[in-house]
């Protein structure tokens, strides 16, 4: 496999990176600290094309490819895990499924708005009693008309309070089961749609994360994505994309503790020797290295084998799941290299330690992850 | 209308600087970054060009890597690029470099309502000579250290920042401004920049595209036609920290002058 990147991939990584420490970093803690959505970043990314990197320029995108987004989404979790997962989001499993799925019509009408980064954009698949079972759906919608009435709620949905636009899913024929999904793009201002209560989380504590309501909600038939009784198709599909989303931010926190934990290391004296001087820690950093590493070989292919329109999902799992367990173990260890200090929010590894653990939950737990990969190997 | 830009690939002083034992700057053991007052020059150059629709050209002497910053440049938004480079031209000093630069800017034209723009100096020199050199050459009007600009019609308005204090001066297009840190700030590559800027309009200037213009002469160009003679260069020593003094009461007026009597300095 050639990992060689273009000479465009190496510029844009550039470009991130120094965005990333310049206009991210700094208000890490902050939002963190205080569960602050940070409004004024997603701005900032928008007016550089960083909320559409790999659609088209005619839909409003960047004209860049996937590999492009995934390194977007490694750099800014290097420094800030919240803001990665802001792109992820609004990238993978909205702007995808509408780019993947739509009709010409729809797609004119909604990908500029969120490519440019006016629009904010959300995926509203999960629900109480429908987390990794996601065929067990009890949100439906009834066709009257020329219009669908959506009822029921959505929760855990991250961009929830600050998007507009939403790729939802909802039951059109409950006798049909899978079949029966399908699958709606709802604007906020849609009559009967309401998003609930912040959750307040452990890690990623500035990205909105809030229940979705709907309560006869108006959704025009025209705002069908895909075909009725498709949705289920469309959700596994895009949750395939968002896998490539989560593992590049479980490798940026990864990679960013590594980076702190090695600062701190050769600074830091205990025995009048520096730390990094102690076998134990260049062991530690050896390993959290050396899995990182592996772990972004996984993430580049899976970007790679999506960008080449081949059935990615078996690599997309492998890469989810090795990066997101990855990102535990390896911010873990960063805490544990700082010993007391890493415990406290001055330093930043306790956030990305904190941070790296949904890495291993949301967009398919690890287990799931595990389950599709058996399943690619023909283990039944 | 066109803005033509010219920038300079220098090697980054924010870390060691690296000294060959001849005296000269190690380049290769230094990262390779784009002059920072040159982006200052450049994002004043977007700027008008949101505002008029002019064309940017950057223009860059330097060796063929010189085109990877050249393409970060138009990733930033500037519409096409011209690298200068000849073994001939290597070597030269500002006298040589504002002449072979003044031969390129020539050759691609500047017109009635065009305006030249340089950084003020570059970080490996910094010598600030180049810009007022090759408006001279030129015969353009220039206004160097623009903190400031603002057009009207074909009037540039610019604000000199000064030592003491500042300058508004008005003046006619076409002219050379020099711009500093305070004029802007750079704005980052896009992405869509990016994707964009292997495609944009590349070109190179050789010693046969430019050698026989009025400005090269062989005997003033490359580090032979140099006056310029570098004897040595070495990073300077650091200083010690300097000593504050807070307050602005009477005690405190009297321990500073009689920390300055004492170094007999008043």
């Amino acid at each position: 496999m050639d990992f060689h990147l273009s000479k465009e991939q190496e510029m844009v990584r550039k470009m991130y990176r120094e965005f990333a420490e310049t206009e991210v970093k700094p208000l890490a803690e902050e939002i963190d600290e205080e569960e602050r959505f940070p409004m004024e970043t997603v701005e900032k990314m928008a007016k550089l094309g960083m909320m559409g990197i790999y659609f088209p320029k005619e839909y409003g995108g960047a004209g860049g490819d996937v590999l492009s987004y995934a390194m977007c989404v490694e750099e800014l979790a290097k420094v800030c895990g919240t803001t990665a997962v802001i792109v992820s989001a609004h990238t993978s499993l909205c702007c995808a499924p509408i780019f993947e799925h739509g009709t010409e019509e729809q797609k004119k009408k909604y990908l500029p708005d969120l490519c440019s980064g006016k629009k904010i954009g959300a995926f509203g698949l999960t629900e109480p009693g429908a987390g990794t079972d996601a065929s067990g759906q009890q949100t439906i919608a009834v066709l009257e008309g020329d219009h669908y009435v959506l009822n029921g709620t959505k929760c855990f949905i991250t961009n929830g309070n600050v998007a507009d636009t939403f790729v939802v899913f909802a039951m059109t024929d409950k006798s049909k089961g899978n079949r029966g999904i399908s699958a709606f793009i709802v604007e906020k201002s849609f009559p009967g749609f309401s998003t609930g209560k912040h959750e307040k989380k452990m890690g990623i504590r500035g990205s909105s994360t809030c229940d979705l309501i709907f309560e006869d909600c108006i959704v025009p038939k025209e705002n069908l994505l895909g075909k009725e009784g498709g949705g289920f198709k469309i959700a596994m599909q895009t949750l395939d994309g968002g896998r490539i989303g989560i593992a590049s931010q479980a490798l940026g926190l990864a990679e960013g503790a590594i980076q702190e934990a090695v600062k701190y290391t050769q600074e830091r004296v205990q025995f009048k020797m520096r730390l990094s001087q102690m076998q134990n820690t260049q062991f530690q950093l050896a390993d959290m290295e050396c899995r990182t590493q592996a772990a972004q070989h996984l993430v580049y292919a899976a970007a790679m084998k999506k960008q080449e329109h081949g059935d990615y999902s078996k690599e997309a799992s492998m890469a989810k799941l090795f990066a997101a367990e990855t990102a535990s173990d390896v911010t873990r260890r960063a805490v544990q290299l700082f010993g007391g200090y890493g415990y406290t929010r001055e330093y930043p590894v306790e956030r990305m330690m904190r941070d790296a653990k949904i890495t291993e939950i949301y967009e398919g737990t690890s287990e799931v992850q595990r389950m599709v990969i058996a399943k690619y190997m023909g283990v039944k | 209308m066109k803005i033509i830009v010219c920038v300079k690939q220098v090697p980054d002083t924010s870390g060691k600087v690296a000294v060959n034992p001849d005296g000269t700057l190690n380049r290769a053991s230094m990262a390779a970054i784009t002059n920072p007052d040159d982006l200052n020059a450049v994002e004043a150059a977007l700027v008008l060009k949101e505002q008029t629709g002019a064309e940017i050209i950057v223009v860059s002497m330097g060796p063929p890597p010189a085109e990877g910053m050249l393409r970060e440049v138009m990733a930033r938004g500037v519409d096409r690029a011209i690298l200068v480079s000849a073994r001939e031209f290597g070597g030269s000093d500002t006298y040589a470099t504002s002449q072979i630069l003044a031969a390129a800017i020539d050759t691609i034209g500047v017109e009635k309502d065009d305006i030249v723009m340089c950084g003020r100096q570059a970080i490996d020199g910094d010598t600030a000579q180049v810009g007022p050199q090759i408006a001279e050459k030129l015969g353009l009007p220039q206004v160097s250290y623009a903190a400031e600009i603002t057009k009207d019609g074909d009037t540039i308005t610019v604000k000199r920042m000064l030592e003491d204090g500042y300058m508004t001066i008005k003046v006619k297009t076409p002219c050379l401004i020099t711009c500093i840190k305070e004029l802007n700030t750079p704005r980052y590559m896009s992405v869509g920049g990016v994707f964009e800027c292997y495609s944009k309009p590349y070109e190179i200037f050789d010693y046969n595209t430019l050698k026989d213009h009025r400005f090269i002469d062989k005997d003033t160009i490359g580090l032979s036609g140099s006056p310029t003679n570098i004897l040595t260069s070495f990073t300077p020593p650091q200083k010690g920290a300097g000593m504050m003094l807070e307050g602005a009461d009477k005690a405190t007026c009297e321990k500073l002058a009689g920390i300055m009597a004492a170094k007999h300095m008043i």
